[in-house]
């Protein structure tokens, strides 16, 4: 097992409220590691809405999701977090009071002393397309992602989608499997133009096929796909042969290993205390979107107010022997000094 | 006000007010009608709040948008008439607009 990384908290998710707790935690000397599914910070604010002007911001009129993003991580500087993006957290074991082992899918492993759960609508996951049955077929002969690309050698597959996964994979696979065929709703794509020129040539070389159309049903059974039957915008529905089924239908939002962490749930958000946004599980608390309380607004202010009460709790397990002097930023040389303004 | 009434893939029609300048998604969770998510909140990044807009209004409702077309790759059952709500801006010519909601938002 790796060496773990020793942390006095871990933040699950680098959106908004992830950032700034960095900041509260870090006014009370608490040193922070954040993990993030995206391959960058932001969040939401940077995956869905970047361009997308926010006026709910105290003291900000106007700003886009990436200002906004870029703004907090300036004001996070001085705190030095570390971030680890592009990994999942999938396991969370209570190993101490509190400590938590907390380990991703990229085998990392975090003792963390406090964990902050901020991970908004949850986990950016592959989209499951609407296909009917589908379900059945996941893991054996229906994949959302490529991770070793030797699996799909000899396979006759078929890719579907419009955007650049779709047609990077078509790419690399034409070579090694025995057959590919991408379908697509229309004979426009979102993918990069290059790699659809690419895939074009294929297609007038024979070697590989390119069908317009979707997916309404498929066949197969015992979780083998043997065929997909599509509908073009006009005309007939049709039928491709095939063993493999790759779809690339975009990322949505899924609570994902959480549920696996004996938290209590109401439905897909994590109930938490409005003292201290603390879960059931003392040292595990849970901040913005994620949370739900009496009265709770999905705001992002909503998540900055959560994340400095989070901090006062928080600093309770970190340095339980500390005694939290209230300061404020404008006035206090020690918090100036932690800044970096003093 | 301009009405719009949105019919359900199972046949039954609700028809609210609509306020001008409000778009037909917002109009819909307003009024809680069903068969309508808007999981994104109205950013044009999600396609759950698909809708078919009725034949006769198609050419006054206009067609997608090359963003939206692109978010439609990613919905139910997308057909010509397929628009995502969030993108539809209510007007006053658009007073007795008809959309039907897909059997499922993707």
């Amino acid at each position: 097992m790796a060496e773990p990384i020793k942390t006095d908290v871990l933040i699950i998710g680098a959106g908004p409220c992830g950032l700034f707790a960095v900041f509260e935690l870090g006014l009370l000397d608490m040193k922070t590691h954040l993990v993030d599914i995206l391959d960058k910070v932001g969040g939401q604010c940077s995956e869905l809405y970047p361009e997308k002007p926010i006026y709910d911001i105290p003291a900000l009129p106007i700003v886009t999701g990436q200002g906004l993003t870029d703004a907090l991580m300036t004001q996070i500087k001085p705190f030095n977090p570390q971030f680890h993006l592009g990994e999942m957290i999938e396991s969370l074991e209570k190993i101490g009071d509190p400590l938590f082992r907390v380990t991703t899918d990229q085998g990392k492993v975090f003792e963390a002393k406090v964990v902050v759960i901020a991970a908004g609508g949850g986990s950016f996951q592959p989209k499951r397309p609407p296909m009917p049955g589908i379900e059945a077929y996941e893991g054996t002969s229906v994949f959302y992602a490529v991770r070793k690309m030797e699996q799909f050698r000899d396979k006759n597959l078929l890719i579907v989608g419009g955007g650049d996964s779709a047609l990077d994979w078509t790419l690399n696979l034409a070579p090694i499997a025995r057959r590919v065929t991408l379908m697509h709703r229309r004979n426009e794509f979102r993918a990069a133009p290059d790699s659809v020129n690419k895939m074009r040539a294929l297609v007038a070389d024979g070697k590989m096929d390119l069908a317009l159309g979707q997916v309404t049903a498929l066949e197969g059974e015992g979780g083998q796909i043997t065929a997909a039957i599509a509908k073009p915008d006009k005309g007939d529905p049709f039928k491709i042969e095939c063993d493999t089924l790759l779809p690339f239908f975009g990322l949505t939002m899924k609570l994902g290993p959480v549920a696996n962490w004996g938290l209590n749930l109401e439905g897909e958000v994590i109930p938490v205390n409005t003292e201290s946004f603390e879960t059931n599980v003392p040292g595990i608390f849970a901040i913005g979107d994620i949370n739900t309380y009496p009265g709770k607004l999905k705001l992002i202010l909503s998540g900055f107010h959560e994340a400095a009460l989070m901090s006062q709790k928080a600093s309770k397990y970190v340095n339980p022997d500390k005694r939290i002097i209230f300061q404020y930023t404008t006035s206090s040389s020690s918090l100036q000094k932690k800044l970096g303004v003093a | 006000m301009p009405k719009i009434t949105y019919t359900d893939a199972a046949g039954e029609s609700r028809t609210v007010d609509a306020e001008v300048g409000a778009t037909v998604m917002e109009t819909a969770i307003k009024n809680d009608v069903p068969g309508i998510e808007a999981e994104c909140g109205g950013a044009c990044a999600c396609a759950t709040c698909h809708v078919y807009v009725d034949d006769a209004w198609r050419e006054k409702v206009g067609d997608a948008a090359a963003m939206e077309q692109d978010m439609l790759d990613f919905a139910f059952d997308v057909r010509p008439s397929s628009r995502l709500s969030c993108q539809i801006t209510v007007r006053d010519d658009l007073d007795g607009l008809v959309v039907t909601t897909p059997a499922r938002q993707a």
